[in-house]
């Protein structure tokens, strides 16, 4: 078997494409550095990460596939799922193989499963959007935490930028431990050391503004109001709201 | 921000809440410099209710007084219930306030009747602006326009507004004056004209003018209430049918009649409201929407109600079993979607992969095909097994509905309604 070790980004992944044709040999089996091999590897080789061997496997691709395409890889391996690396590997390689698109053929496993794999993010994507919920904080920041499934904070910050322009918020990732500052022009990584500020997803009380529990309350009346008693579901609530978000959703805590 | 705002919008709240329509999609709208927000053009649920419903919109009354009193609205003035009004600054902040958390996608606001028509207009009117005019908001705005509303206001509505509704609730005129004597259908569709001729025309300056302001450019929509009078599904769906040809009606929403106001004679006693019945009529508009459906494929003299116990599509393929087997190799894209078990991102799937491989069971599992209805109406690389014509349409009936009575029946909460655009 043929093993290449890599530093497990995604730029060291289109790298691994690169090396892989330099090379005339194709890995059957992705690693992180450190990770042991298997005891039957025949080959193994270690690929270093350049811009140019990204850029060159990059390019190629954006002439060869559609940019919903190009989407679903870079969604693909935000899932972060073991095996997502290898599936766009083995999909980047059949395309580059093949004389026509394959982009389509979902008769082919590798295809069918990339095209899920992305819907699946796409879909966690949309529910952040759907169900972040911003804490106004005393110094005016709108402060969102978050856990979602997969590492979707990159698919939704453009969404949130557009949307909230003029107001300076931070979108945090508690279980990836990251998240996005936008001040209002531009946008920069954070991470917290202290993550005690915010248990379970609520800011504590005195770091919040005036009003923001008014809100809170506002938001949870409301929602309680609206409910039809007579139509009460909990089935269909639970399929369209899963549990796991309940925790980070105002109406819910 | 006042703490008695709290009394208000739970009293406002449950007053709005049987208008079923909740959509925010159809419109996009990017941010402006200096302004708040934009608008995705997708619709946006940004939570579930209890009952499974999408909250994409703060839907709210005015107030919930009210000079009428028809028998199927809660805030009838004959109902002692806890009344409240909100000023137009407190709406406006409300709706800036939970816009800026997340909470939603913007404002659907409609109101109990005070004094006139046109005062009670005139105030709705009046919060829309300042949130597009002061507070350049861009977020989505639902205005549910007053019955007997003048010209003029609904114009500015119009400007102001993403989406207008004029509710018909009641499907024939003779029924809609039983329960609401102060209602006729001319002050349900006079609006509606009003809403139309305002997109026509807005339409028409816009070509000389194109930075002019859209009117309503989310359309219109209305509701209907099920269940509450004696109409047949064949005399909602006609109406449906008749408001869809009119330019700018996009939805047309069924809501079960809540028994709100059990002592009223001229109501039924009902226990529930009537959701298989409601879901079976989203089922139907749909399929007259998307699937290429005739109404009168759908309900006729014959059949006049929908099966409760099987969707209409599959009521349809069991009627015209000639019609059937339909080869998903070869067959086109618009018999595809008459195929019970397929759905319309599927038949768009089997049109794109057949040009790579003939497809065959296996490959239509995976595509996401439901097999077990599917399989009686289908043939593809593999021969047939048993389709509507080695069984029969009484057969396979009885296995797709044996199947449910095993999972409790029709039980309602085994359904699953959704409201997308
Ligand atoms: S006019 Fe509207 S609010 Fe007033 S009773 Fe009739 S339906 Fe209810």
């Amino acid at each position: 078997m043929i093993i290449f070790h890599y530093d497990k980004s995604f730029e060291g992944l289109l790298s691994v494409v690169f090396d892989a044709y330099l090379r005339r040999s194709f890995p059957e089996q992705l690693l992180a550095f450190n990770e042991p091999e298997p005891l039957f590897t025949v080959t193994s080789h270690t690929v270093y990460t350049e811009s140019e061997k990204t850029e060159r496997v990059w390019k190629s691709l954006e002439k060869k596939v559609e940019k919903n395409t190009l989407n679903m890889i870079s969604y693909a391996w935000l899932s972060e799922l073991p095996g997502a690396d290898e599936l766009i590997y083995r999909y980047i390689c059949k395309t580059f193989d093949s004389p026509y698109s394959i982009e389509t053929n979902f008769a082919d496993k590798d295809v069918l499963q990339l095209r899920q794999l992305a819907q699946k993010v796409s879909k966690e994507k949309h529910r952040m959007i759907e169900f972040i919920r911003f804490q106004k904080t005393a110094d005016d920041t709108y402060f969102a935490p978050i856990h979602p499934d997969y590492n979707v904070i990159p698919l939704i910050v453009t969404h949130f930028k557009n949307r909230y322009a003029d107001q300076e918020w931070i979108i945090y990732d508690t279980g990836r431990n990251y998240g996005m500052h936008f001040n209002t022009r531009k946008l920069t990584e954070v991470s917290f050391t202290d993550t005690s500020l915010f248990p379970d997803g609520k800011i504590n009380e005195e770091l919040l503004a005036d009003n923001e529990q008014l809100y809170q309350q506002l938001w949870k009346k409301y929602f309680k109001a609206i409910t039809i008693k007579e139509r009460i579901n909990p089935k269909l609530h639970r399929q369209h709201l899963p549990k796991r978000y309940w925790k980070y959703l105002t109406e819910k805590g | 921000m006042k703490p008695e705002v709290l009394s208000k919008l739970e009293i406002l709240a449950e007053s709005a809440k049987y208008d079923v329509s909740c959509a925010s999609s159809g419109v996009t709208r990017n941010k402006t410099a200096g302004g708040i927000g934009n608008t995705a053009g997708w619709g946006i649920c940004h939570s579930f209710t209890e009952d499974g419903r999408c909250v994409s919109l703060l839907k709210i009354m005015l107030t919930n007084y009210c000079i009428y009193d028809c028998a199927y609205c809660i805030n009838r003035r004959s109902n002692d219930l806890k009344r409240a009004t909100f000023s137009v600054d407190e709406l406006v902040e409300l709706t800036i306030g939970f816009y800026r958390r997340n909470y939603i996608e913007g404002l659907f606001l409609s109101s109990g009747v005070i004094n006139t028509p046109d005062y009670t207009m005139e105030r709705l009117v009046r919060v829309a602006k300042e949130l597009r005019v002061t507070h350049r908001f861009n977020g989505y705005i639902h205005l549910k326009s007053i019955p007997g509303a003048s010209e003029e206001l609904v114009h500015e509505a119009g400007l102001y507004a993403d989406r207008l509704s004029v509710n018909i609730e009641i499907a024939t005129e003779k029924n809609l004056k039983l329960l609401a004597p102060e209602k006729d259908h001319e002050s349900v569709f006079k609006p509606m004209q009003f809403i139309q001729q305002g997109m026509i025309e807005n339409a028409e300056l816009r070509k000389n003018a194109p930075k002019l302001r859209k009117f309503a450019p989310a359309g219109q929509s209305t509701q209907l209430i099920i269940g509450a009078t004696d109409e047949n599904d064949k005399a909602i769906l006609l109406t449906s049918d008749m408001l869809y040809n009119k330019p700018g009606m996009k939805r047309v929403y069924y809501s079960g009649y809540v028994p709100v106001n059990t002592y009223d004679q001229r109501l039924p006693a009902l226990k529930q409201p009537p959701l298989v019945r409601e879901n079976r009529l989203y089922q139907a508009d749909w399929l007259m929407r998307f699937y290429g459906f005739n109404v009168n494929e759908i309900v006729d003299d014959r059949f006049p109600n929908l099966d409760l116990e099987i969707d209409p599509k599959l009521s349809w393929a069991l009627r015209h079993p000639g019609q059937f087997p339909v080869d998903v190799n070869t067959a086109d894209y618009s018999m595809l979607l008459r195929v019970p078990g397929i759905g319309v991102k599927s038949a768009k799937t089997i049109v794109m992969a057949r040009r790579f491989t003939k497809l065959r069971t296996y490959d239509l599992k995976k595509i996401g095909i439901v097999m077990k209805k599917a399989q009686y109406f289908i043939t593809c690389l593999e021969l047939p097994i048993r389709t509507v014509h080695e069984t029969s349409p009484e057969y396979v009936r009885k296995v797709l509905t044996e199947k449910k009575a095993t999972k409790k029946a029709v039980d309602p909460s085994q359904l699953t309604l959704v409201f997308p655009e």
